[in-house]
Parts: structure tokens; sequence; C-alpha cells
């Protein structure tokens, strides 16, 4: 520890530690401009200039990089201190007069008018005060060094290497946070880094929490945009963690578990709305998915609640479209269930938030649950166009007046029997809900079937739809079918039930369908051991016959009927049993 | 003296297998569907179970032809037992002309458990292929 004196108080600090920050843990204020507690101090503003006492010398140092030593005596805000710090302030004033931090700074130096004239003056407001922030932050926390000075003197500026977009550049966005007068901007960044396809009214760190609701409340670490992970630099966000929970090389882990049954809750996926050209999604702006719109109702979402247009302004009408792959020869012939019930709540909500006309394209309206045709109803009420009939084609239209573009939607009413144009300013589509896109990989894994529509197979639509054809396997949820949220959670727990219920026998009845080999007929020719998919069959060497595992056997027979020797009982369908059912059948 | 003319129902024997067409027959039925009335079912756990043998035995007591039914290629509920009983059919229908009997008699479908209403086409139309070939002719050694 060292003492020292500053503006007559005397101050303990660490060895090494500048004047700056012992003066800010004495209560003293010493105004910067290129100070940052990010990375090394640069020194390069003056403006944290003090003088300094030390024996009978006197010197002005800046005081952000000028350590402490024990007898040291800092003056702040003597005659000598203010006259040079005013010098310094006017100088930059002079030079750039419109930047808000320099105004700013000027204003509490009491400097109003500069007496000078800057050969190089810059009026922007957010021009480069070379206070190299940047090339700081660039340097020595992202490690990727791609900003540097250039020239000398009143020439000197930042710039890229050769001038250009440079490769290096990972696009954190480190610089632009850091700048004090928003003089580096950044390119739209969502679509080339993050996985998340939202997007946002302004940036998103790369470890984040991906919603306010989300399960668990535990932030994520976007691989792409984390500047540790792309260049082994900043590491920022493990220094603030008191747990220390952040581990940036946590890989993939796979474990194994011993279960004694399975309930398979996989979910869906929306379809991918870029197949429908016509639609307008991902081409035009303003139209959206159903998701998409759900997180920009969202009081945790982008808007924090507001409906609007992309360009910020609220939408004068709304368009929402029903079935959009739904119902359809050329997608999904099914029903997506859900769909018309929220595309109303939708419509609610949009009459709640804005004063916008609602139009709601549809074929049906499936108000199927309880107290759900009343809110429909209820909507009839608030005044929302409900029109029967598809949408042809979402377009681009203007008005003469020269007004902003809006959205066109082609459609028919088949309740007047007209074709209508109506324009909006946002569309939202409701989207079929689809098996995920991993589900047959699924089935192979636990062997169970799926139904045409390639949702899993239930083992009787009506008298059994939470368990599957193979015992231990239950589906529930929308692996089994579109179905909304009430549906699920009953699905879920009969499923539950159905398991706890097995569990709590302690032990399980096995299918006594098994194929077992009949030691006396088998010849030993291994013709079966081959033909087990579940490599069930194994050549015992010391007898020199086939055996069969029968946890491993599922019965099927395969194997019964390719013994030549007929060595193999099928249990249950023995060839004796079977060929006395051909017998009787064929006796009439 | 004029023998009456008995009129011909033929006799179908359907090997079907459990998981998937056995249950799309089950559906045909819940479903009210009008299938073949001549199908006379046998159930298998897995189309492979079916013996050649038994497909002989069946025409040789007086089936007029056999039917096997089971889960589509690459969705057997035991992974690969449908395609023994491809390769199995195949190769039947090659013996079965030697021995005088027409191929066409044997037929192997795969119809999937939803499929209750491709099950009712199939057996009509079984039947109806049948009802044309006629009652089975067996040579007498």
């Amino acid at each position: 520890m060292v003492t020292v004196n500053i503006d007559g108080k005397n101050v303990e600090v660490l060895e090494e530690t500048s004047i700056l920050k012992a003066a800010e843990s004495a209560g003293i204020w010493i105004p910067t401009l290129c100070y940052s507690e990010l990375f090394e101090p640069y020194g390069v503003c003056r403006l944290c200039t003090v003088e300094v006492i030390r024996g009978k010398r006197s010197r002005l140092v800046t005081s952000c990089n000028y350590p402490v030593r024990e007898g040291l005596t800092v003056l702040t805000n003597s005659d000598k201190v203010k006259w040079i710090r005013k010098l310094i302030m006017e100088l930059t004033y002079s030079r750039w007069p419109n930047v808000p931090v320099v105004k700013d700074m000027a204003a509490a130096l009491g400097v109003s008018e500069p007496r000078f004239k800057s050969l190089e003056q810059d009026l922007a407001p957010d021009a480069c005060i070379l206070c190299g922030n940047c090339v700081n932050i660039c340097r020595d926390v992202v490690k990727a060094s791609v900003l540097s000075f250039e020239g000398i003197g009143i020439g000197r500026k930042v710039v890229l290497p050769y001038n250009e977009q440079s490769e290096t550049c990972i696009v954190c966005g480190a610089c632009a946070q850091v700048c004090p007068t928003g003089h580096i901007k950044i390119k739209s960044l969502e679509k080339e880094r993050g996985a998340l396809q939202d997007w946002y009214l302004g940036p998103k760190t790369a470890i984040n929490i991906p919603t306010f609701q989300a399960v668990p409340r535990v932030p994520i670490i976007d691989e792409k945009s984390c500047i540790k992970m792309q260049t082994g630099g900043c590491g920022v966000c493990s220094t603030y963690c008191e747990p220390e929970a952040i581990n940036y090389e946590a890989k993939d882990e796979e474990i194994e578990i011993e279960v004694g049954q399975i309930l398979i809750t996989t979910g869906y996926q929306t379809i991918d709305l870029k197949q429908m050209p016509q639609y307008g999604y991902g081409r035009l702006d303003d139209v959206y998915s159903s998701l998409e719109f759900e997180h920009m109702l969202n009081s945790t979402g982008p808007t924090g609640g507001t409906i609007l247009c992309k360009d910020g302004s609220e939408p004068r009408a709304v368009g929402i479209v029903h079935c959009i792959g739904s119902r359809d020869e050329n997608f999904h012939k099914y029903c997506s269930r859900v769909c018309c019930m929220y595309a109303l709540k939708f419509a609610h909500l949009v009459k709640d938030r804005t004063p916008a006309e609602v139009y709601q394209f549809y074929i049906d309206m499936r108000a199927f649950g309880k107290g759900y045709e009343e809110f429909y109803k209820r909507l009839l009420d608030e005044g929302v166009n409900m029109i029967r009939g598809k949408v042809a084609e979402i377009s681009e239209g203007y008005l003469n007046n020269g007004d902003k573009p809006y959205l066109n939607i082609k459609c028919e009413d088949t309740l007047i029997g007209k074709f209508r144009e109506i324009p909006v300013d946002m569309v939202i589509l409701c989207p079929a809900i689809e098996p995920q896109f991993d589900a047959s990989n699924i089935k192979k894994i636990f062997s169970i079937s799926q139904s045409p529509d390639k949702f899993f197979l239930e083992r009787h639509p009506k008298l059994d739809p939470v368990s599957t054809m193979t015992d231990g396997v239950f589906i529930a949820g929308c692996a089994q079918g579109p179905k909304d949220i009430p549906d699920s959670v009953a699905q879920a727990s009969a499923a539950a039930a159905r398991i706890l219920s097995l569990i709590s026998l302690g032990e399980v009845a096995v299918d006594p369908i098994k194929a077992e080999v009949m030691d006396e007929y088998c010849s030993g020719c291994r013709m079966c051991n081959s033909l087990c998919p579940y490599s069930a069959i194994s050549f015992q060497e010391e007898k020199k016959i086939s055996y069969i595992n029968d946890m491993l056997c599922k019965g099927c027979g395969t194997c019964v009927s390719a013994c030549p020797a007929s060595a193999i009982i099928g249990k249950g369908f023995t060839d004796k049993q079977i060929l006395a059912e051909l017998e009787g059948i064929l006796s009439v | 003296m004029e023998q009456e003319e008995k009129e011909f129902n033929p006799k179908i024997v359907a090997f079907l297998c459990n998981w998937c067409t056995y249950t799309g027959a089950d559906l045909a039925g819940v479903s009210r569907l009008k299938s073949s009335p001549c199908v006379r079912i046998i159930r298998v756990m897995c189309s492979g179970r079916v013996d050649p043998s038994f497909v002989i035995k069946a025409f040789k007591q007086g089936a007029d032809g056999v039917f096997i039914g089971g889960c589509h290629i690459g969705d057997c509920h035991y992974s690969e037992g449908n395609y023994k009983t491809l390769r199995r059919v195949e190769f039947m229908k090659i013996f079965l002309e030697e021995f005088g009997i027409d191929p066409r008699r044997l037929r192997l479908e795969w119809i999937s458990a939803s499929e209750g209403d491709k099950y009712a086409a199939t057996t009509l139309d079984f039947e109806k292929q049948i009802r044309e070939l006629g009652p089975i002719q067996l040579v007498e050694v």
C-alpha cells in the first residue's frame, strides 16, 4: 500500500494504481475523454492532466497512466491545472464543436467559445475524436487488432487495413460500443451472426437469455458472435460471473441412461413459408409468421409489446391469413387445429393496442373448445372484418399521393362472390404445423410408426392415443398430431399416468411371442444368424448350434420361416398353429 | 343330366402382418369400408414369417388365391422382415409357374396401418382378378 496526498487529502491505495483511480477512490473527479475501464489507459486526450509535486519539482502529467509513488503530492485543481485543462478543452472543442461528449465536457469545464479556429474543424456531431477507444479495445480485449491509427499530427486518423472491409474483423461490434461519438457504425449483424432468426431493433450481446420467459432462465453463448470463441480474446463475462458458472470449453456430451419406458414429446415445427413466395414472406417487409408476431406482441420482445411496422410506424391495417400450408392439396391436407384461435387472438390484440383495421382471411372458423365460439362472436362485435376466402397473392402497392408503400392482399371473398384487393400495412401468416424434421430418425431409433402425415402413430386413434405399437414407448403432444395447450397437457398427463402405473408394478410382463431354437434339430448351418435385425441369434461354438437371446428377440418370425430344418419354434405362431388355421379356414 | 353350375366364390387366404396390414384391415372395418368377403385372414407378426410352404399348402387345400400383406418397404416394424418377404415372393412366383399354378394367384402388397381404403380396394381388385382366372385347377400326380 502506498500513501499519496491528493489536494491535501491523504489517500492510501495499492501500488501501481494510477492517480486517476486514486483520486476516484477519494471522491475527487478528474475529467477524461479517452479513458475506459476495459483497456489500458491511453493518455491521448490529455484532459486528465494534473500537477504532480515530488520534492521541489512540479510537473504536469496525465493522471490516467501515471502510477502513484510513496510520498507523491498531487494537485488536481491548482491554477496551473485549471489553465492547462481549459487550453486543452478549447483546442479539442475548436476541432469538434458539435460532438455531444465534447460539448458536455466543455460546459463542465466552463468553456463556451473556443478562442481558436482549427484548420481541421469537423462539424459533424458524430465526428471521430481520435480517442483511440476502438483501436484499444480491438487490440486488447477482442484481440483481433483490426483498427489502428494512421498518419501523424493533424493528419492522424483511425483506419481499417488498406481502407477496406477486413477479413480479420469478426464484426463483434465492440468498437461501435465503446466509441463515444457514434462515429463507428456496424451494418446489419443479425442475418450473418447468431442462430436466432429474430430481428432486433438494436444490438444483442453474444451471451444472452433468449427470452425473458425462458425455462431455465440461464444465458446461452452464441458461438458465432462470441469474441472468446472466435479469437480467444475478451472473456469479460466470466470475470463478472461470481459463481464462475461460465465454461467456454463446454462441449456436447453423450450420456447413457438405462430406462424402462420412454415418452416421446418431440413437438412440431412450422412449415417453411419461403416455399410459398406468393405470400411475400422473406421478400416483403412486414409479412410475418405467427411466431414472429407473437414475439413482437410479448412485452419482453423487441418492441416491448407495441405493434409496429419495420419502419417504426403504426400499421393502419393488418391482414391475418389462415391456413398457409394446411388444408392444402399441395402441402398438407390436414387442419393444423390451433391457428384459427390464435389468429383470432391476434385480431383482438391488434384491435386492443392499435386503431388499425383488421382483416381475417379464413376458410372455416374452427372454434372448437370451451369459450372459443363466444370469443369469436366477441370479435365480430369488435368490428374485425372476416373474409371467407383464400388469399391468392400479396404484393406491394403504391398510392398516387406518394404515401409509403402498402401491402396489397389479393383474395376471393366467397360470401359476396367477388375478388377483392385489400391494402394493409402488415400481414400475419398462420403456417401449418408439421412434424419435426427428424421425425423419421426418431421413429427408427424407437421403432415406432408414422401415420401418412408423418406424425407418430398412436396405438388406436380413439381408444389409445398415447401409446404406440411398441411396448414401453409412449407419445404425447404435437408429436402425435397438431393440438393446442389444453389437449397437450391432457395427453401428457395420460401418458405419465400410464408410465407410472407400470413403474409402480415393479416388474413388467414381457410379450411371450419369441423364437426358440430346438437344440436337437439345429444343424448349425447358421443361416438364421444374419437374418435377425435385432442380432438376437448367436452361434454357440461349443455346442455348434445357434442360440436365440429371448430378451433381444422381438418375435417377428423371420428366422422361423427361413430355417431349412424347421428347427426354430415361433411361440404363438408355430408352423403347426398356422397350418391348422389354414386347414380350418379352407374347409368351409 | 345338366350339371348345375355352382356359383364360384373364390377362396382367398390372406397372410397379414400384425402391425401394418392387419391393423389397416381393422381400420377398413371400423371405417365401414366395403372389402372383399372372400378374403380369409391369417394374422402373423411379420410378413417375414410367411413360409413359402404355407403358400403351397394353401393352394393345395383349395385356396384360389393367396394374398400377403406387409408394411411398406423401409417401414417394417421389425426393420427388415418385409425385405425377406419380397425376395421369397419373387422366388415363389417362379416356382408356382413350374407347378402349373398361375403366378397371378399370389399377390404381395404393402399396406400400412392407416391405409384402410387401400386394403379394401386391393382385396376387391384381387377378388375380381381371381374371378377372372377362375377356380384353381390342381394337377393330380
